[in-house]
């Protein structure tokens, strides 16, 4: 019964507002199940078709039907806000799951990097999305679905590989090399000047062309699309395409314990305060809190990864209770998951919650490495460095078109798995069109070339 | 109240896109496609394996793995650093629970070893199809020259004939030119309809009985009989492709020789010696009781680990020579599996005599699953070229 929960929506959102929550207005959808997976599995309701998502989307499937993950809501930030809610949600659920999306439309809108990723994006991703789409199918129409599923699976396979620091549409780098300063014109240079007459070196030196890329690029999707030699407009747009949703989707990332966390706190704070909700259904949606911020499966004594939803909403519990909500509210605005854990997880806490860190082998053995808060904090980070790819950047490119990537296996602490280098490299062949060399180092540390072709 | 209004009106219309279509299934499609692509580029391999043969169906599962799509990755390390959460203290040694659960669970932290397994079903047809393709075998000659055979086939079109055959796009078609001209009536006449004609086409007839003898004494190991079973039916597959009608016969022998049928001839096993000679001899009465050898091509696969009764020598040359004057082609397959003796055997020797002395004939040692289609190329080529200059 999806009509039920809708007239609660307005009430929850009066209360929201009246905790202090600033949100955009949200557009709510019930809809079915099998369309909320696809959402799940593209990451937006529209996107650009890939034979990768149909991969994930079995994996999802089969998750499904082993009955391991159920998708209550999904949430698009923008102006207004979508959030999709599976109609299989029971009114309970919905409740908690419309104050949740409100946490979440909340963190959205005020998240410094969520801020800045929308101002860039835009805030309406999710029609962009669309129109890329849009755009890919027109490709194929036009080219071939051959040519663009390549071109997809060069940029897919390097959709991390962006620069977030950097503008999503920049500048290409200056075509010469900076002008040395000129120098001041004091009394020194005049009488330098003076010893040597007509020289007039300036007006005869030819202006030196910068080396491509100037300095390390990581963000290669920009890098490739401006500058591979022989690339074609269309593959140029999907490129920018690819990288305009990845920088969608970094704040997502890179947010996922903070934003999960205040979801959860707030989903949990309003419930309680929502004194017009049936008692029944204020139990069942209190079940169903406890079900997804559960830190360690019901028959299990110990997790290997943690449930950022359960460690983000006792994080934001903690601050709450420590420093008040104004200060709660300035952290959320101000951090990402990497300031958040390491400033706000503290060791009382993270005593109080059991976390550890742990080794584990190749062969399965699991042992628990002793307590070091700070260790602690980097192993949670670890995944989350640079978008979760390894740093690999554009180095040089030669005079024959010739692209050397280097991989900065001291940031990363290992060299690169070569097989799968090279696929990605044989990827990128097809559309750089001239030979590709990534250096990265072995498993004894010295340095290793990869090529394609 | 808005949404609320504007969920019915939904609801009430024709259905949202996403209750018609499935991107998610789209793109499961063309990832399947895509390991059939390379299912494809490796079919050797693949159907060299021995599961793959399903009884008497048309189709082979395969069973093949999701396919990846690549990213840069960092190297997987001997021992990976995880956070966890629970009741443990630093020290404390224990097995990592998420690699007991089943397959296609990924184990947690990020350790996603165990892929999900597909199993894909292929045509024959389509396998056979594209392994003519790969190998560009070209079609076998028959020996026996074409004898005249009939069919029908369409051919062209009359504006009279049965109802049943009327091409009704073809008559739309001529309905659209007469409609052209200025004046013509807009409605269908008789003079608008076509019907499709038949035609009586000669084919060469092409009939083939091949015969697979297979030696099932003591010495042959289960694992030998399922090589054998194996080459077997890729042969039947590429013969089957070449004649309209193929008759099979299968034989089995220890000392003694059996006729079978299809289904109990693979599930046979004997004890005992091996005397060739006593297929041989079976397979020749069949032959003189069933086939005209003037009429059809006949063929004789033998499968065997070579370990014929040395007193027996005689008696299988003779036996041999006079099956080989009456073949097409008789190919011998060493299955060995254990020690690769490479047809340095007593079964070996007479084939290599038979092939010397400018006989149709040829052999292989198949020692494993992967010399499966190796076996089939090569008898194929090799019959082809004795096909060619007869």
């Amino acid at each position: 019964m999806s009509g039920d929960w809708q007239s609660y929506v307005r009430r929850i959102e009066d209360l929201a507002a009246r905790s202090g929550l600033k949100f955009h207005p949200v557009d709510f959808e019930a809809v079915p199940d099998s369309f909320m997976m696809e959402i799940a599995v593209y990451g937006l309701p529209v996107r650009m078709p890939h034979w990768s998502f149909g991969v994930r989307y079995i994996y999802q499937l089969i998750q499904r039907h082993m009955g391991h993950s159920r998708l209550f809501e999904v949430v698009f930030p923008g102006n207004p806000g979508h959030a999709y809610l599976a109609q299989s949600n029971g009114l309970a659920e919905n409740i908690l799951v419309t104050a949740h999306v409100l946490g979440h439309a909340d963190f959205s809108r005020n998240n410094l990097l969520f801020r800045r990723c929308q101002e860039q994006v835009s805030e309406r991703i999710v029609e962009h999305a669309a129109n890329h789409a849009r755009q890919i199918s027109q490709a194929i129409e036009s080219y071939g679905a051959e040519r663009v599923e390549a071109t997809l699976d060069a940029a897919l396979a390097l959709e991390q590989h962006i620069d977030v620091d950097q503008a999503l549409r920049r500048q290409r780098y200056p075509e010469y090399a900076a002008e040395p300063k000129a120098l001041a014109d004091d009394a020194f240079r005049k009488r330098f000047a003076a010893l040597e007459p007509a020289t007039s070196s300036a007006a005869t030196e030819l202006r030196k062309r910068a080396p491509v890329p100037p300095h390390p690029e990581r963000d290669l999707l920009w890098f490739v699309a401006h500058y591979a030699p022989e690339m074609e407009s269309w593959e140029r747009d999907i490129f920018l395409a690819v990288r305009e949703e990845s920088f969608y989707f970094y704040p997502v990332f890179a947010t996922q314990i903070m934003n999960e966390g205040w979801a959860s706190y707030w989903h949990a704070r309003l419930l309680r305060e929502a004194d017009f909700v049936p008692q029944q259904a204020y139990v069942d949606a209190i079940k169903c809190h406890s079900d997804v911020v559960r830190p360690i499966a019901a028959e299990a004594q110990v997790a290997l990864n943690i449930n950022p939803y359960h460690l983000g909403f006792a994080m934001w519990e903690n601050i709450v209770a420590a420093q008040g909500l104004e200060a709660a509210r300035r952290i959320m605005a101000e951090d990402d998951d990497f300031g958040f854990v390491r400033n706000h997880l503290t060791r009382e806490l993270a005593e109080e919650l059991g976390l550890f860190r742990y080794n584990a082998r190749s062969d399965g053995q699991v042992r628990v490495l002793e307590n070091d808060l700070d260790a602690l904090h980097e192993v949670l980070l670890a995944p989350k460095y640079n978008f979760g790819a390894p740093v690999v950047s554009a180095a040089h490119v030669r005079n024959d078109g010739t692209l050397e990537l280097t991989h900065d296996s001291t940031v990363d602490g290992r060299g690169l798995d070569l097989e799968r280098s090279r696929k990605v490299l044989d990827y990128l062949h097809r559309v750089w069109r001239r030979p590709i060399v990534l250096t990265t180092v072995n498993q004894a540390g010295s340095a290793l070339e990869v090529t394609a072709p | 109240m808005d949404e609320d209004s504007g969920s019915r009106g939904d609801q009430a219309g024709a259905g949202k896109w996403y209750e018609l279509f499935s991107r998610g299934a789209r793109d499961w499609l063309r990832h399947d496609e895509k390991v059939r692509e390379a299912v494809r580029a490796n079919l050797p391999e693949i159907i060299a394996g021995g599961d793959v043969i399903n009884d008497g169906a048309r189709t082979v599962r395969v069973p093949v793995k999701m396919l990846e799509h690549y990213h840069f990755r960092l190297r997987r390390p001997e021992e990976q650093q995880g956070a966890g959460q629970g009741k443990a203290k630093p020290g404390d040694v224990f097995a990592d629970p998420a690699r007991d659960k089943g397959p296609g669970e990924k184990g947690a932290g990020g350790r996603d070893d165990g892929g999900v397994q597909l199993l894909l079903e292929f045509k024959v047809d389509d396998i056979v199809d594209w392994l003519w393709e790969e190998m560009q075998l070209p079609n076998l000659k028959a020996r026996v020259g074409p004898a005249d055979d009939s069919d029908w086939i369409r051919e062209g079109w009359d504006r009279r004939g049965a109802r049943s055959r009327l091409d009704r796009r073809r008559s739309f078609k001529e309905l659209v030119k007469r409609r052209a001209a200025p004046g013509a009536t807009q409605t269908f006449t008789d003079e608008d309809l076509r019907f499709r004609q038949l035609a009586r086409r000669k084919q060469p007839a092409v009939h083939a009985v091949v015969f697979f003898m297979l030696d099932v004494s003591g010495s042959m190991s289960d694992r030998d009989r399922k090589l054998a079973k194996t080459f077997f039916f890729w042969v039947v597959q590429g013969l089957r492709r070449e004649y309209k009608s193929l008759e099979t016969v299968f034989v089995a022998h220890t000392t003694e020789a059996w006729e079978f049928n299809e289904p109990d001839f693979f599930q046979v096993s004997g004890s005992g010696g091996t005397v060739a000679s006593a297929g041989l001899l079976k397979v020749r009465e069949i032959m003189d009781a069933r086939c005209n050898p003037g009429r059809s091509n006949i063929y004789l696969f033998y499968a065997s680990d070579g370990d014929n009764a040395v007193s027996d020598a005689a008696e299988a040359r003779a036996a041999l020579a006079s099956i080989a004057a009456d073949t097409c082609y008789t190919g011998y397959v060493e299955v060995s599996s254990g020690v690769s003796r490479q047809l340095d055997t007593e079964t070996g020797k007479l084939y290599a005599e038979l092939g010397a002395a400018g006989g149709a004939a040829g052999s292989y040692a198949l020692n494993d699953f992967d010399d499966v289609w190796g076996a089939v190329k090569h008898f194929f080529r090799a019959h082809n070229q004795e096909g060619a200059t007869p």
